[in-house]
């Protein structure tokens, strides 16, 4: 790791629009975070797009296409206690990573604590419900493939774009998650190893929070529009 | 500020051990770049080479039976998508980024060396899947380099039976793989690990023009991968993203409800951008020249970089410039038309402000001189033919017609190349030590120039007589007059004579290497930090022990305090002679 290793990160920023001036306008650089804290945020601009392009495309096809859309709440309605209840699976899902992401935000906060057993444990549980998110969606793809025969490339809901679409941006996001928990794991090792006290400096666990959050915010809007319109 | 100098002692330095270490599997940018500049090259002599198979079908139909109706399209597509993504794109972003960024703001290196080494590795990587494609059965795709679909994934277009469509799919998400990665190097660099005194208003033209360039790629690509990314689902699972209900041969195929104008949209919200990304570089490079050669600042530096900002803004909202009869709503053409008509305000800021540096000015007439006043004139004629086709009336008519093989080419196409050539001669003493031969130079420069207005300008006229781009043989339409052969024949002729010259460049890259005049430190006087390195060429880690500090900017020429004609940014006041 070639970073910014030993800077203090302790200054003085004006407010607001000064304070933003004075950022910009400053030598050496342009925010006072570490490389990888940066690359992160410009990371996450240019992975935005991709989604976006994802999502726009998905609108624009679906408003365009001939035959009308599957109905979602009867699509994606789970058979409980012999009734449909719609969206049940779908709101478990994202009760959970939206709870992982309170979990990151505590590692963070604990993290500059300097809490280093409390932090790692808090990321394995955030990886944890990673893990249990995809694991839920390995289940829903199940069912909406062998059980409701929904395929890429159609289905008898109704427009055949449906699965393309659902498979291929749930898909996506599902593997943002999985790499996800991976690199979770990783940094709650070096957490553990306790590389981040050697450096005194846990911002690397907030960068990882960084990604972690981005994915559930994408995750917000494909629930809003695949689920819920 | 002493928390600033604690950036540059906890930069650990990548150490090479061994050969493959420093020459192949390097971390070193000035390494990694000389290895885009050399991929991308190679590519760049396939891409021409392919031009001149077009060319030679086009100058003498039918003469050359290897080249037949589907051959020339895979020619056009390759042609087009090589030249711009993996030669333009990768050259002055991978190359010059690379080398000039840690350089010019005086820093170590990159501030990820082993993402940028993948970043090489990668771009390599998706070269060797666009040259597979060649070698695949029925070829690479010939479904031009716009890939619309339906043509481009359905069977029986030239190319399209076997993995060719697949193949260049695939080498573009990879291509973008590494131009992220690439990408996200050079702006951490930029924003976060500047010399002492370099503020960002401070820093030389071409910085600020890669940095913007690549913040337009990053943003664009994610479009193309989008696309790519539906384009294989639609060509292997038969998803039907983009195909709508489909006849062939009587049949009904598989697919429908789709929409082929969205890919369109999301090929050219890339596309336009793309343009910027090539022609933003290539603004910089001529920024630098200008000054260095004209030894004079370069005017309105402000206004430059404001101007730059302005074109990397609005180059988003102007893509459907390039559809305007792809059959959307021609209300969007109204939006469409405006915010590409001012976009050519900012850029003809800068145009006036390079014509005002030179005025007045103790103009050099070396090769990289020659090479930005052709630049100028020629991206000024680019430029004034895009207004023809910025207005949807007049675009109409002169879409898809050889007019528009004109413009771009003079605009994307020899206006960038020529501002890479003019960079290569500026910098090669810097890479190699050694200066490029000037009489080589300007033989080289001149059938160039004049060369790329021999085979363009005939080019507008063609299309004015309504001559459609993209046709295998123009033979059978009565339409076309004699002259239209004639002229053809006459642009062939020229286009082998420029492709040849291209090997005196060669040549003279690579005797110079050799047996070039030994380079002095700063041979052009410049002010700029890559010139005042320790050593020359600049070794590993660039700066030696201590790091340079910025009193100045960049274009500081002629200040009456000083002897010399120039000041280097790193020299204080104290210091002058």
């Amino acid at each position: 790791m070639s970073d910014n290793e030993s800077v203090s990160f302790e200054h003085t920023i004006p407010d607001n629009l000064k304070g933003l001036v004075a950022d910009w306008s400053s030598d050496v650089q342009a925010f006072r975070v570490r490389w990888s804290k940066a690359m992160m945020w410009i990371f996450l601009v240019s992975d935005t797009f991709i989604f976006g392009s994802f999502l726009s495309a998905y609108m624009s096809v679906r408003l365009t296409t001939i035959e009308p859309w599957p109905n979602t709440s009867q699509v994606f309605a789970l058979h409980v206690g012999g009734t449909d209840v719609p969206l049940l699976l779908i709101a478990i899902m994202t009760f959970i990573l939206i709870s992982s992401s309170g979990t990151m935000a505590m590692a963070v906060t604990s993290g500059y604590k300097k809490q280093r057993k409390k932090t790692a444990y808090l990321i394995l549980l955030t990886a944890l419900g990673g893990v249990a998110f995809v694991g839920m969606q390995m289940f829903e793809w199940s069912k909406l493939i062998f059980e409701e025969g929904i395929r890429p490339w159609g289905n008898e809901f109704g427009a055949d774009q449906f699965g393309g679409f659902f498979f291929m941006i749930t898909g996506f996001h599902g593997l943002h998650v999985s790499i996800g928990v991976v690199y979770l794991s990783i940094v709650a090792k070096r957490v553990l190893d306790g590389r981040y006290d050697r450096l005194n400096d846990y911002q690397m666990v907030e960068v990882a929070g960084l990604y972690w959050h981005f994915v559930d915010l994408v995750w917000i809007f494909i629930f809003a529009f695949f689920y819920l319109w | 500020m002493d928390q600033n100098s604690a950036t540059y002692e906890g930069q650990k330095m990548y150490d090479p051990k061994g050969w493959w270490d420093t020459y192949v599997f390097s971390q070193d940018h000035k390494i990694i770049a000389l290895q885009y500049v050399c991929v991308a090259l190679a590519i760049g002599l396939t891409g021409m080479f392919l031009s001149l198979l077009m060319r030679l079908q086009l100058g003498f139909p039918g003469l050359f039976e290897s080249i037949d109706a589907g051959s020339y399209y895979q020619d056009v597509t390759m042609h087009g998508m090589i030249m711009v993504i993996y030669l333009l794109t990768a050259l002055f972003l991978g190359g010059f980024g690379n080398y000039l960024i840690p350089l010019m703001l005086g820093c170590r290196d990159m501030a990820f060396p082993f993402v940028n080494m993948l970043s090489f590795w990668m771009y390599f990587l998706s070269v060797i899947i666009l040259v597979a494609s060649f070698f695949v059965e029925s070829g690479p795709t010939g479904a031009g380099w716009t890939l619309y679909p339906p043509q481009s994934i359905l069977e029986g277009t030239p190319g399209g039976d076997g993995a060719g469509i697949i193949l260049m799919l695939a080498s573009l998400a990879v291509f973008i793989v590494a131009f992220t990665m690439g990408g996200l190097n050079y702006i951490t660099t930029v924003l976060q690990s500047r010399a002492k005194g370099m503020t960002l208003m401070r820093m030389p033209l071409i910085i600020w023009c890669i940095f913007l360039a690549t913040f337009l790629g990053l943003l664009a690509f994610p479009a193309l991968l989008v696309g790519a990314i539906m384009l294989i689902f639609d060509r292997v699972l038969e998803t039907s993203f983009f195909m709508p209900e489909i006849f062939k041969g009587g049949e009904v195929l598989d697919y429908g409800g789709g929409s082929p104008v969205l890919f369109q949209h999301l090929f050219w919200f890339f596309g336009h951008p793309e343009v910027y990304i090539i022609a933003l570089p290539a603004f910089g490079i001529i920024s630098e020249l200008i000054s260095v050669h004209a030894r004079k600042n370069i005017f309105g530096y402000n206004m430059m970089v404001w101007a730059l900002i302005a074109i990397a803004g609005i180059a988003f909202i102007v893509w459907a410039h390039h559809m305007y009869v792809a059959g959307m709503n021609p209300y969007l053409g109204f939006f469409f038309a405006t915010t590409t008509l001012i976009i050519a305000v900012p850029t003809a800021i800068k145009v006036y402000n390079w014509a005002l540096t030179l005025w007045n000015a103790n103009i050099k007439m070396t090769v990289p001189m020659l090479y930005c006043l052709a630049f100028l004139v020629t991206f000024l004629n680019g430029g004034l033919t895009g207004l023809f086709l910025g207005n949807v009336a007049v675009d109409v008519p002169l879409s898809d017609t050889y007019f528009v093989i004109g413009h771009f080419h003079m605009v994307m196409a020899v206006s960038p190349v020529l501002a890479l050539f003019g960079g290569l001669y500026h910098w090669y003493p810097s890479v190699t030590g050694r200066m490029l031969d000037d009489r080589l130079g300007k033989i080289h420069f001149w059938i160039t120039f004049i060369g790329t207005y021999l085979i363009y300008f005939p080019m507008h006229y063609i299309g004015f007589l309504g001559v459609p781009r993209r046709y295998y043989s123009n033979e059978q339409y009565d339409f076309i007059p004699q002259s239209v052969a004639d002229l053809n024949q006459f642009i062939t002729i020229c286009t082998l004579i420029v492709g040849a010259a291209q090997f005196i460049m060669l040549y003279n890259l690579i005797k110079s290497l050799y047996k070039g005049a030994i380079a002095p430190k700063n041979p052009w006087d410049a002010c700029t930090l890559e010139w005042q390195t320790l050593e020359s060429p600049p070794g590993h880690g660039n700066w030696g022990e201590q790091l340079p500090v910025v009193y100045r900017w960049p274009y500081e020429y002629g200040l009456p305090s000083a002897t010399a004609d120039f000041v280097p940014q790193n020299v204080s006041d104290e210091q002058i002679t």
